[in-house]
């Protein structure tokens, strides 16, 4: 063996967030003062947990016996000859238990919830992954579970609102706003403010307040960290190109993280462009958008020219957002990732190709990074490792697969 | 009864000193809150010179925004109203500008740190400063992320002022009042604004009132979050300065706006926070 995976971590190494939760001069803490408390107990709680080695264990206890890690490390056969360039991987995060990397996540905020003797879990949702994935484990470990959706969400994602009920989740419907993810977000933040004494705010990805996005990347890092093993069992080195689909970004971060120090790996975050990044419905935040404050951070933002807050447009509920974790904002400021915007069509185009040619139905946010493989496999001359996190599988998806592809007649 | 000596503003402006200095021993401060732009663009300026003729001593203006989370539904109506009519943040300048033109009663600025940022955080504060505004309540920035606005806030002499909660210790309640300038607000209930139960109100408040005016020895204290009657008003605020009316201020509005004579309905509930139900006119201010 010529090479180890454990190298030194060097005095120049990446290392965000600062103690006050900034990456550079993206993060932060702007909540409500109620918050502020709730926030460093978190922090504290948080810190303190980490260190603690039963902790840690038993996460990757029901990281591998439930949600059923680690994943495999595909490689893409046909898809790859289809290119005739490079070497194809998916990382199957589609097959974890619940169909989506979400539930490392949720098991790692839910324990720590425990850990903290909050018996009142509260969750936002857009897509309804997220929201499944609370659901799952609050019914695994016996809380109770509310679900804040946005109203016009939980009629384009009809199957997922049942999941939860199913669940034994209570899903509230948020009539406010666009009634979508960040009007959910708002409202879960609202109920928060009210019953912070005794409730446990699961965020969904790597955005709101400090210590959120640091939190959540640490829980999905297992992403990134089983890729580098697998890639060098299977490849005896380190991919070439990671790519990842970016909405607030957890799976992109969960896979990036362990690569930021390691130069010659490029790193590329596919954003949703809905009809084109040019026009009013997209959420292509790093093109479009500009550095403001929502749900808690300072990041990339699509906003209007009074500052307010524009609406987000994509065929993909699940990067139907108008903002992205403070993290990616930084790695965009320093070039580290290249964001790159996919448009609909673009992916559902991918989400065509990878079934018909992999067996693998991916969900609408996965199919924006493999769709971006036509844009970089003919670049290539060879022997290059491309990476796809394959972040969730489609089966949530076929409503809307089926009135794309088929017309609604078949829905 | 307010303990003695009354706190007095340290860095609040002239207006607002004179607010508090010239307070009666049994008189409490009213601060009312209305969304600039609503019930319409057209409104805001008449009814916060009503208010002042009708008890009001401070004008909190909200600064509408599209995703105002610590704000409740009421509010974020409100600000949706607004926004829809197309309010921009130059008519909310431009309606402290005209309310200037003839009334000296401290405005200050509530809102959300985006659309500011946007605006660009030294003209903003010069504008305040240009027209009038009093301080700045930005509810999505605690302390700890004031440093982006100190230098502007100190430059303007626009004072910012913070929140205290049930939950803030007694080292963030000091911080507050050492930052503040105008006085502190006090928020009553754990909880997002909105008119609530006497009872739910009532409960909170004695648990850390104390603790406030322990704490807070800088600037006057005003308690806000959830009163909707003078009965309220008096329970909560009673040993502090004053107290601030929101939601409730807001949905008297919903509830009158359009009807024959709503103004004269909305002011007599005005007078109403202030002074109690009974109605006589020495209790209407003469300006």
């Amino acid at each position: 063996m010529q090479q180890t995976n454990e190298v030194a971590v060097p005095d120049t190494a990446y290392n965000f967030p600062s103690k006050n939760g900034y990456f550079g001069k993206f993060g932060g803490k702007f909540v409500p003062e109620i918050l502020i408390p709730a926030l460093d107990e978190l922090e504290r709680q948080y810190e303190l947990a980490s260190k603690d080695d039963s902790f840690k264990k038993e996460r990757l206890h029901h990281l591998r016996e439930y949600v059923g890690r680690p994943t495999p490390f595909t490689f893409c056969e046909r898809l790859t000859a289809h290119y005739g360039t490079g070497r194809i991987y998916f990382k199957r995060e589609d097959l974890c238990h619940t169909g989506a990397h979400k539930i490392n996540n949720t098991i790692g905020q839910v324990l720590l919830a425990m850990r903290m003797g909050k018996k009142r879990i509260i969750a936002e949702t857009g897509a309804g992954q997220h929201g499944v994935a609370t659901a799952t484990v609050c019914a695994k470990f016996g809380l109770e579970c509310i679900v804040y959706m946005g109203a016009e969400d939980m009629k384009r994602q009809k199957l997922n609102v049942d999941r939860m009920r199913l669940l034994g989740a209570d899903v509230r419907g948020v009539e406010s706003g666009s009634k979508t993810l960040k009007d959910a977000t708002n409202e879960a933040i609202r109920d928060w403010v009210t019953n912070v004494d005794d409730t446990f705010y699961i965020i969904g990805s790597v955005v709101g307040p400090h210590p959120y996005p640091k939190m959540v990347r640490d829980f999905h890092d297992v992403i990134g960290l089983e890729t580098e093993a697998q890639c060098f069992e299977t490849e005896g080195r380190d991919p070439d190109y990671i790519l990842a689909c970016v909405g607030g970004g957890s799976n992109a971060i969960g896979i990036f993280h362990r690569f930021i120090d390691k130069k010659h790996v490029k790193l590329i975050g596919l954003e949703a462009a809905g009809e084109g990044a040019e026009t009013n419905k997209t959420a292509a935040t790093f093109s479009k958008g500009k550095p403001g404050v929502l749900h808690g951070s300072l990041s990339y933002l699509l906003q209007t020219h009074q500052g307010q807050v524009e609406l987000a447009h994509s065929i993909s509920a699940g990067l139907d957002y108008p903002g992205v974790g403070p993290e990616h904002s930084h790695l965009f400021d320093t070039g580290r990732v290249a964001y790159r915007p996919v448009t609909d069509t673009e992916a559902m185009d991918a989400v065509k190709r990878c079934s018909m040619l992999e067996g693998i139905i991916p969900a609408i946010e996965t199919a924006h990074a493999i769709a971006w493989l036509e844009k970089l496999m003919p670049q290539l001359s060879g022997d290059e490792i491309v990476v796809i996190n394959c972040s969730g599988r489609g089966d949530k998806d076929m409503g809307t697969i089926s009135d794309y592809f088929y017309g609604s007649n078949n829905k | 009864m307010q303990a003695e000596p009354k706190n007095m503003p340290v860095r609040g402006s002239s207006r607002m000193q004179k607010v508090f200095r010239n307070r009666k021993p049994d008189e409490k401060i009213m601060n009312l809150f209305i969304t600039a732009g609503f019930p319409a663009k057209s409104e805001t300026v008449d009814l916060i010179l009503a208010y002042e003729k009708n008890g009001a001593d401070i004008i909190e203006l909200g600064m509408p925004f599209s995703d105002p989370l610590a704000d409740g539904p009421t509010i974020q109506y409100s600000s949706e109203v607004a926004l829809a009519a197309g309010l921009m943040m130059d008519d909310i300048f431009e309606m402290v500008s005209q309310v200037r033109k003839s009334s000296d009663i401290p405005i200050v600025l509530m809102g959300y740190l985006n659309p500011l940022l946007y605006y660009g955080i030294e003209p903003f504060f010069t504008r305040c400063a240009e027209t009038g505004v009093d301080g700045l309540i930005l509810p999505d920035v605690p302390v700890e992320e004031s440093a982006l606005l100190a230098e502007a806030s100190e430059t303007c002499k626009v004072p910012l002022i913070y929140l205290v909660a049930p939950n803030s210790t007694d080292e963030r309640m000091k911080l507050v009042d050492e930052r503040s300038g105008g006085f502190v607000y006090c928020v009553s209930v754990t909880g997002v604004t909105g008119a609530r139960s006497g009872d739910e109100v009532e409960q909170s408040v004695n648990r850390f009132i104390e603790r406030v005016n322990q704490n807070i020895t800088r600037n006057p204290v005003l308690v806000g979050f959830g009163i909707s009657s003078h009965a309220d008003a008096m329970h909560i605020s009673r040993k502090t300065d004053g107290f601030v009316v929101g939601s409730a201020l807001i949905n008297n509005i919903r509830e009158n706006y359009g009807t024959e004579g709503w103004m004269e309905n909305h002011l007599k509930f005005v007078r109403s926070l202030k002074y109690g139900e009974l109605e006589t006119s020495e209790n209407t201010k003469r300006s």
